[in-house]
């Protein structure tokens, strides 16, 4: 038994390795475990968009693009795994899609020297280029999205919050508890009471909390939810009869998994995004003739158009463009993970490059430098709209407030900055 | 043929009661302790040390700990992850309060912490027994799961409460934080593996073991004959939780490097270290290394050879490969409900046989 | 004044979600009661069942997944959906199925093992069900709805309003749910206490060798109550999988009725019931009266620590057989 199951694993490993490709961009996927319903789509959207330019164009200047699958599961001891195995592939970034492995990838790729691109989720102060050199979470973060969530209460409001009640209603992680400090200047700043009500993992009962929203009447409540907490917390709010409008969640509680079981009455509710919606966008033309129809979907290829879809494609867009920018850069088509990230401090993606690449308004500008890994981070609000079944977008690209934000994000990545030992770059 | 003890004669008490105590097995023992120290180190890459060598040492840890109590003491636990998180929680507030202190120290002292946790946890246990104690010890895995992620204190006031491990060295070699070898990682695992598993090995053949056995077996009739359960069920829980807190200040600051305490230290930790203990064999110290290797390597080996050689898509991949460990498992049990150790000692008993059985 | 209204509509919801702990519990302790077995595998029978249901309704390709990697197929609908009720009764045709195959395949070889050796075979079967049901179904989220009403009940409302000037919240799903509860232990009971069958389960579970020689079979009653079990389950599964559509977390709700089960003891009906509305009330009061203070989130420990001092007092669960030590 001993003897002979190391060997098996020898065997398997060695055949495991896959022939060196010169762009290895990986897809850390989870489509098994508790939160494999959002873990598909995502992993597929990013799977077909790469798909789509080696078809299409024949890599990114003239290289194939690899993007081998390994599954996490959402789990970060699966995640180490994944990682190893993956290093010795020379990828040029990971996008694990998980804020836990982020935070235990943070410190391992800066010693590796690989990019983390991370939209939307892990480290929020990882938007410090200056102590963070390797992490990138353009266009949007977690505080960004609690800002956005805020602004456009304001905007209901007419401008005024004093005496308004907001509950947050949060998964009672890591994740979840990003947004508190955010909210808890911005009450300050605005007036408005906010309220916390942390759920449990999993989240399948929420009879408590939901019971406390309808006894206090908050004005608003914003979600940060995953997994099943989504679903159960849009059926009590349902249930509650709070009314849907006044209900905003940040984008990782914003696609139709997450409000088709609660039926009809999920109409109205709002997401953030940080990305548009459904397939009307030219690029879907393409994704067809040379996606779909050539039978190279990825996965089940039922996903496409879904919002996590869409963001898993927009992830790979963004990677793509730095790839592109990275290549200019250096000089060459066949680019090392350390140019990877130069293409990134140097990424700039214009409105009217995103209609060239047949997203005309589907993202916001991005333009990146060595401070600034993270963007602008605007984001748009969504709403469900449950008879047609879909998502439509009823806002434009809303500012965060910076001057709250900033200050918080360059205390954090001075705090880790310290306590990692590391020095300031970018001067 | 190969593999026998004739001719193997002893001459005094001691010899005939060490751990070995056939001549080929102590040669076994000792040429994989000397290719563990004296080879691995030397050809381990960073694949192997993280994602197999690492994860099967420190599980082998735990194991250890949970197989003193409820192998040899008999009192079923589900309460590892949460005693796990004791200790990581306690290494890492050591490491960033005392950074000039060695990280080993720190380590033990964690250990130290999560026995004394583990003591006040293990109370209930006077009272109440078998299933229901398990359940009751869940009680502890929740309660201090919850602690950890409410009280900021214990994540040094982080915006989002997760710990990351600072360096730290050994011998001018870093073991924890990014900048650690994987040769430099594993032998820290190895090394506490090592001693921890010589000190189990002694501890239960001893007056302690013993005792532990006796209420295992049957505490009333451990109390009559003079066996203290207080103190022998006390004194088991003390010592599982050194154990799993060491485990988990290593899981912690060696192998994972940052960690939330929902995620690392879950139910589904417990669950598996006590998986760990009944598929290698409870009251075995070779089970406890024999079920970490099958649960941390298994699943690694299954989807390196069918996502890997074989090419399926990783989701189908991982889907099979849950229904396969269910079913070696059943499998296993069928039979040799008593674990690998079970399975491994029946093996050695027909070697000596072979091939001439009859 | 008001607190106390609070209170009581805490207390209420906290019954109610107690009856919703209770149906998962039930299926534990029919196995217990009747084979000894501490079935780990009863949350995943549950998610099982109602991935099965959501699958046979929307007349999904079994293996569609496995079908098309291996043989570059596109299947996935057979293009018809079955009735609600032809489809729960199909659902419970496979979970008898599925109790034969366990008996056959897993139960048979076990037979006067240690209850940890059976406990962790339930364990290989959790494992194995998990991976069998994502193979099987997909692994996404599915929409479950057999006709069960949710949302809030108007007429409560009302009437509550009238009289304490707050209308209480109860959630339709959760009054079924209790409707149901109630005639499944009814349907049990009777079903233990006036049948040949179920007579010849309570003799099992009495006495394992004495059932025996008597000439009750083992194996039939065995595959009776893994039926019994898993049509448990599958009601408990409708009921979570209303609410949260059905997906793997639906697996997690086994972890609520632990403290249920440890508080009732392992091996009484009416103990599930009773603790599953003790746990479901007092966690809910604790998370309205000191959550706030503690800064929330505290419901599930604090079953757990509940259930614990209860067993401090009785270390055989309220209505558990008592433990008679003889040395």
């Amino acid at each position: 038994m001993k003897l002979t199951f190391p060997a098996l694993v020898a065997a398997a490993v060695m055949a495991a390795a896959p022939a060196m490709a010169d762009l290895v961009v990986p897809n850390m996927s989870y489509r098994t475990g508790p939160y494999a319903a959002n873990g598909i789509p995502y992993a597929d959207g990013f799977a077909d968009y790469f798909t789509l330019l080696n078809e299409r164009d024949g890599g990114i200047g003239g290289q194939l693009i690899q993007v081998p699958e390994c599954e996490t599961a959402y789990n970060t001891e699966k995640g180490v795994e994944c990682y190893e195995a993956l290093k010795s592939q020379n990828p040029l970034v990971l996008n694990p899609l998980s804020t836990g492995i982020t935070y235990q990838l943070i410190p391992k790729i800066g010693v590796d020297g690989i990019p983390l691109y991370t939209p939307g989720y892990g480290r929020t102060s990882a938007k410090d280029g200056s102590v963070f050199e390797w992490v990138f979470n353009a266009p949007a973060n977690y505080w960004d999205g609690a800002s956005v969530a805020v602004k456009h209460i304001l905007d209901q409001e007419g401008g005024d919050l004093s005496g308004k009640k907001i509950a947050l209603v949060y998964h009672n992680s890591a994740y979840g508890k990003e947004p508190i400090r955010t909210l808890e200047e911005l009450s300050e700043k605005h007036g408005f009471e906010l309220t916390l009500l942390p759920v449990d993992a999993p989240g399948q009962e929420q009879k408590s909390q939901w019971l406390q929203i309808r006894r206090e009447k908050p004005d608003y409540v914003i979600m940060y939810a995953w997994g099943v907490m989504n679903q159960v917390a849009l059926q009590e709010a349902v249930n509650i009869r709070f009314p849907m409008d006044k209900f905003i969640g940040i984008w990782w509680s914003g696609s139709e998994n997450d409000v088709r079981p609660a039926g009809a009455g999920a109409d109205g509710y709002k997401a953030l995004t940080f990305h548009g919606v459904g397939q009307d966008y030219p690029l879907y033309e393409d994704l067809k003739t040379h996606v779909y129809d050539a039978g190279k979907a990825a996965g089940a290829g039922d996903q496409t158009g879904t919002v996590l879809y869409s963001r898993g494609a927009y992830a790979a867009l963004v990677i793509a463009e730095a790839i592109r920018k990275a290549q200019e850069l250096a000089g060459t088509s066949e680019i090392t993970a350390a140019q990877m990230r130069d293409g990134f401090e140097a990424l700039e993606i214009t409105a009217e490059r995103m209609e060239e690449l047949g997203l005309p308004d589907f993202g916001q500008p991005i333009s990146l430098s060595c401070e600034n890994h993270g963007g602008d981070g605007l984001a748009r609000i969504q709403q469900w709209n449950a008879s047609e079944g879909k998502w439509n977008l009823i806002t434009d690209f809303i500012e965060p407030d910076a001057e709250i934000l900033d200050p918080l994000i360059k205390a954090d990545s001075a705090a880790y900055a310290q306590e990692a030992g590391l020095t300031p770059r970018c001067n | 043929m190969i593999y026998r003890e004739a001719g193997d004669f002893k001459t005094s008490y001691r010899d005939d009661s060490q751990t070995f105590p056939i001549r080929l097995d102590r040669w076994g023992y000792y040429a994989v302790l000397a290719v563990a120290f004296g080879i691995v180190p030397f050809v381990i890459n960073d694949y192997w040390a993280n994602a197999v060598l690492v994860p099967f040492l420190i599980y082998a840890i735990a194991a250890l700990g949970l197989n003193i109590l409820t192998g040899y003491a008999g009192q079923v636990s589900l309460g590892t992850g949460g005693f796990m998180a004791v200790g990581a929680y306690a290494v890492y507030k050591l490491m960033t309060s005392f950074p000039e202190v060695n990280v080993v120290i720190h380590i033990l002292l964690a250990g130290g912490i999560t026995a004394i946790v583990g003591l006040l946890f293990g109370l209930p246990s006077l009272r109440i027994k078998g299933f229901y104690l398990a359940v009751a010890t869940l009680a502890a895995q929740f309660f201090l799961v919850w602690l950890f992620n409410k009280v900021p204190w214990f994540y040094n006031y982080s915006a989002s409460g997760q710990i990351t491990a600072p360096t730290r060295t050994v011998l001018d070699h870093a073991v924890t934080g990014p900048a650690a070898s994987a040769p430099a990682k594993y032998l820290v695992c190895l090394c506490f593996a090592f001693v921890l598993a010589w000190v189990a090995r002694n501890l239960t053949r001893g007056t302690l073991g013993r005792k532990w056995m006796a209420i295992r077996d049957m505490d009333i009739a451990a109390e009559i004959i003079g066996v203290d359960p207080l103190r022998a069920k006390l004194s088991a829980f003390a010592v599982s939780s050194f154990f799993v807190g060491i485990a988990g200040a290593l899981l912690f600051a060696v192998y994972l490097g940052a960690a939330e305490v929902g995620e690392a230290f879950g139910i589904n930790k417990s669950f598996l270290v006590l998986f760990m203990i009944i598929i290698g064999g409870l009251g075995s110290i070779f089970g406890s290394f024999a079920g970490a290797a099958f649960l941390v390597l298994l699943p690694v080996l299954l989807k390196n050879l069918l996502v890997g050689s074989l090419g399926w898509p990783t989701d189908l991949a991982a889907h099979i490969e849950l229904m396969i460990v269910g079913a070696l498992i059943v499998l296993f049990l069928i039979v040799e409900p008593h674990g690998l150790a079970r399975l491994w000692t029946l093996t050695k008993e027909k070697l000596r046989l072979w091939p001439f059985p009859h | 004044m008001d607190q106390f209204i609070f209170a009581a509509e805490v207390v209420l919801n906290g019954l109610m979600t107690g009856v919703m702990y209770a149906l998962v519990a039930l299926g534990f302790v029919l196995i217990f009661k009747a084979s000894g077995v501490f079935n780990y595998a009863q949350g995943v029978l549950a998610l099982f069942a109602a991935l099965t249901l959501v699958g046979i309704q929307n007349g999904q390709v079994p293996f569609a997944h496995l079908i098309n990697a291996a043989l570059g197929t596109q299947l996935h609908h057979f293009g018809w959906t079955v009735p609600s009720v032809m489809a729960i009764a199909l659902t419970a045709l496979v979970m008898v199925g599925l109790a034969f195959l366990i008996e056959k395949l897993v139960l048979q070889h076990l037979v006067g093992q240690e209850p940890i050796i059976l406990f962790m075979a339930t364990i290989g079967l959790a494992y194995f069900l998990e991976g069998l049901g994502d193979v099987m179904w997909g692994a996404d989220i599915k929409t479950l709805d057999v006709g069960l009403p949710q949302g809030i009940s108007d007429s409560i409302e009302t009437m509550t309003d009238a009289w304490f000037g707050y209308g209480f919240f109860i959630d339709r799903l959760d009054i079924w749910a209790t409707v149901i509860a109630a005639l499944l232990v009814a349907a049990l009971v009777a079903f233990a206490q006036y049948t040949k069958q179920g007579r010849a389960m309570r003799a099992v579970a009495d006495d394992h060798q004495a059932a025996l020689s008597v000439g009750i079979s083992l194996r039939f009653i065995w595959v009776m109550v893994w039926s019994i079990a898993g049509f448990v389950a599958l009601v408990a599964g409708i009921m979570w999988g209303t609410k949260s559509g059905v997906q793997f977390s639906l697996s997690l709700i086994a972890l609520k009725a632990l403290p249920v089960l440890m508080l009732g003891g392992f091996t009484s009906i009416p103990g599930a019931i009773v603790g599953g509305l003790i746990i479901g009330v007092g966690e809910k009061l604790f998370e309205f009266t000191v959550g706030p203070m503690v800064g929330g989130a505290t419901e599930n420990w604090f079953a757990y620590v509940l259930a614990l001092l209860f067993l401090v007092f009785r270390p055989q669960g309220l209505f558990g057989e008592r433990i008679i030590e003889r040395v």
